[in-house]
């Protein structure tokens, strides 16, 4: 049981990666596909570093990461708000209690043509998008910490003469944090999703669109080339969500898991 | 099998209660773009008659039923196979999570240039959309296979086939079930989208069309229509979810002890 | 000898420096025998029963079950684990569980059945068969391991401290359980514990261990009458000989700090680190 170094599984999954690499360049080559569907990995990499050069790239994929965190933080304040007065509410809290698996009623998707109507390839739309999307995972993760709310603390704090809004403030949000931070997890995921869709769909500014634009005007290299941005886009968010929540929970982590839905 | 039951009646609660909102919101909107909620209604039968429903939802959920299915077998077989072998996992494991962190509509266009703009085309971007929570969820259930239950398994001569069937998969069932119901909304969107890139007929291109041609009230009760299909997907996989698995759910409710 | 133990030895690759759990072992059990396994905490009991199960390949030394030698779990042993919670599969009732290892086997349906509810019906739980295991007390859970091993038919049986993790009570009457399905069955079990109590009231002989790295102390006979129960037994005088004989045994072996040729320094704490 040697600890060798290919051993690591860092190195293995560089390996690994390193393999895809070598999978991409090779497969258009042997004639299992066409280089026109699947460009090699050094034509592609040629498109990555073209693209890395155009202004315009970089004024993309700052329109998308605005429109990412615009759309989050609406999202997840209005989550958060909802979330605890419908918690701090014990009518609402008996209604939505085991219906909160149901939350989630329209998919996103189908609001894109609202969005076209209204705010045609402006930023809203995309936000429309995102914020809808992710404001059900936000409000769904909330309403689970206030589920698990222990009655008996609230009840004590109750007896003592806590009013409502203590009790929140007390009771309610260090029980309910570990909770908000996944649904922030997820909803920065979802944002993500939903705002490089609605570029891709609807033509709101950002790397979806420029997606788009590559796949229409059949620059396949570029097309992978961006794909292959927003996926490691997709990865440092989420990378950088999970920091930050071990950091803000680093007292709490042990107690809570997440909550699959 | 009450308590199910009650839970569902409960769930319709909430979007009835929804409902409501929406109705008093609109109730009276000037806006072209949102008209009230009982004009949506009165359109809705005139617009999704029975023929609509046969020729535009009907292959929708086809192409949804045919892309998840292959989505579920491709998804679990390699995942237990992944995740079976650490070293195949450590491995992969980065290459699998990029590619799960890739957007799915962005699927469209790439498999576009394989597949076409048929129904192909559509079901393989479900599919490849549907495919990464499954598969990465199945990893992690078969990874996290009681080693005191496998032992017991390799003392019993429970070996191989037996052993997968019996130990693994059962074991890793509510991790998959779980990737199952990412997959299905995700599923959901690109049954929609794909039909709004490139389609003939379909859920999302009507509702393209009627948007396109501006007929408001119509592309609303395609949007109406399109949550309560979601919803219903979600109380159906509810349903069998709660019945496949109750012997988790019992266990949980056992551990977690009387509340 | 059904079960015959020669050499064993098991030495653990540290992260630092190697560890030797277990040194020499040497020991073997008739058909029909009793016997317990008694020792300080962290002597490589564990370790010695996987090996024995099967289930670990010893670094030196042989395990032969009835002339053959053990390298893989054998056919012919079945095993009992302390966490009993975690050793029966949650989705399937108490039936099934039991049915399952024969089912594997190949055993026909009418045998399987017939296996099945004579097992269960020994251990008490005649009316449970249609329960889940999480529905059960934990004393109740064990019980189903055991008739699980019981209608597998092992020519030995082997029970890794499986009463350690249930109260007292339940406790005595699980051992009262085994010594009766021991004579009625007249199966062969070799049962790990670290409770010297349970060890001299089960068993007809004891094993005692040293601590790690472990070799067999000293092999006692329990002159003990062979029908015994909780209250008579404990209470008698050669009980109580024996008992104290075999802590003082223990406390020696604690005290002894066995410096091997290799690491010695709380060879215990880094063995349980290896293991885990």
């Amino acid at each position: 049981m040697t600890r060798s170094l290919w051993g690591k599984p860092a190195v293995l999954g560089l390996s690994g990666l390193a393999g895809l690499l070598l999978l991409v360049e090779v497969l258009p080559y042997s004639g299992v596909v066409s280089a026109d569907f699947l460009p090699p990995t050094h034509r592609i990499a040629v498109a990555l570093a073209k693209e890395l050069a155009t202004g315009a790239f970089w004024s993309a994929l700052w329109d998308t990461l605005v429109a990412w965190a615009i759309g989050l933080v609406i999202a997840v304040l209005a989550g958060i708000a909802a979330g605890i007065v419908i918690g701090a509410v014990p009518v609402l809290r008996a209604l939505t209690a085991s219906t909160i698996e149901f939350l989630r009623p329209i998919p996103s998707v189908a609001l894109i043509p609202l969005a076209v109507l209204l705010y045609g390839t402006e930023i809203q739309s995309t936000l429309l998008l995102v914020v809808y999307a992710s404001f059900w995972q936000v409000l769904i993760q909330v309403l689970y910490g206030v589920q698990d709310v222990d009655p008996i603390a609230d009840e004590t704090a109750r007896s003592y003469g806590l009013g409502t809004l203590a009790r929140v403030r007390y009771v309610l949000w260090p029980t309910a944090l570990p909770y908000v931070m996944t649904g922030v997890r997820l909803a920065a995921a979802v944002a993500l999703v939903l705002a490089i869709t609605a570029e891709l769909v609807i033509g709101a500014p950002g790397l979806g669109s420029r997606i788009a634009v590559a796949q229409s005007s059949n620059a396949v290299p570029n097309m992978y080339a961006l794909i292959a941005v927003t996926g490691l886009l997709g990865v440092a968010i989420n990378l950088a969500a999970r920091g930050i929540e071990r950091l803000l929970l680093s007292w709490h982590q042990s107690v809570r898991g997440e909550v699959l839905v | 099998m009450t308590r199910v039951v009650t839970k569902i009646g409960l769930a319709l609660l909430l979007p009835l209660v929804l409902f409501g909102v929406w109705w008093f919101a609109t109730a009276n909107s000037q806006n072209f773009y949102v008209p009230p909620l009982s004009e949506i209604l009165r359109t809705f039968p005139e617009v999704w008659t029975r023929d609509r429903l046969r020729a535009d939802v009907l292959p929708s959920l086809i192409r949804l039923a045919v892309g998840y299915t292959i989505a579920v077998l491709a998804g679990v077989s390699l995942g237990v196979l992944v995740g079976s072998n650490r070293r195949v996992r450590a491995v992969l494991e980065p290459v699998l999570e990029f590619f799960r962190a890739i957007p799915p509509p962005v699927l469209v266009p790439v498999i576009m240039l394989f597949a076409g703009i048929g129904d192909t085309m559509k079901v393989v971007v479900i599919a490849a959309g549907c495919v990464w929570p499954i598969l990465l969820n199945t990893v992690e259930g078969v990874r996290a296979v009681d080693s005191v239950l496998a032992d017991t398994c390799r003392s019993y001569g429970i070996t191989g086939s037996s052993r997968v069937r019996h130990l693994v998969l059962r074991s890793a069932s509510p991790q998959i079930a779980a990737g199952m119901r990412q997959a299905l909304s995700i599923g959901i969107i690109l049954m929609v989208i794909s039909e709004m890139f490139a389609a003939s007929n379909g859920l999302g291109f009507t509702i393209v069309q009627f948007q396109r041609s501006f007929a408001i009230p119509d592309m609303w009760s395609g949007i109406l229509l399109l949550g309560l299909l979601g919803l219903t997907l979600s109380i159906l996989f509810r349903l069998v979810e709660s019945w496949a698995l109750r012997w988790y759910h019992g266990q949980r409710r056992a551990q977690r002890g009387p509340s | 000898m059904l079960l015959d133990v020669r050499g064993l030895k098991k030495v653990y690759e540290g992260r630092q420096r190697p560890v030797e759990a277990v040194r020499d072992l040497t020991f073997g059990l008739d058909a029909g025998d009793l016997v317990c396994l008694v020792g300080p905490s962290g002597c490589g009991k564990t370790t010695l029963l996987r090996c024995m199960a099967g289930l670990l390949t010893p670094t030196a030394g042989e395990v032969w079950l009835r002339d053959k030698r053990v390298t893989s779990p054998p056919p012919g042993m079945a095993v009992v684990f302390q966490e009993y919670g975690r050793s029966l599969f949650p989705w399937m009732s108490v039936r099934d569980n039991v049915e399952l290892p024969l089912r594997n086997k190949g055993v026909a349906r009418r045998l399987r059945q017939d296996l099945v509810g004579r097992a269960l019906a020994s251990v008490g739980l005649a009316d449970a068969h249609h329960a889940y295991p999480w529905q059960l007390s934990g004393g109740m859970q064990q019980r189903v391991a055991i008739a699980r091993a019981v209608a597998y038919q092992p020519d030995v049986l082997l029970m890794d401290e499986p009463f350690a993790a249930v109260d007292a009570q339940t406790r005595a009457d699980l051992e009262d359980l085994i010594r009766d399905l021991w004579r009625k069955l007249g199966v062969t079990i070799l049962f790990v514990t670290h409770d010297i109590d349970e060890a001299v009231y089960l068993g007809q002989r004891v094993i005692i261990l040293s601590s790690s790295p472990t070799v067999v102390r000293e092999v006692l006979d329990v002159d003990l009458p062979d029908r015994r129960d909780q209250l008579t037994t404990r209470s008698d005088s050669r009980f109580t000989e024996l008992r104290s004989h075999v802590y003082a045994q223990i406390q020696a072996a604690k005290r002894e700090s066995t410096v091997g040729s290799h690491d010695a320094a709380r060879p215990t704490d880094l063995a349980k680190q290896v293991l885990q």
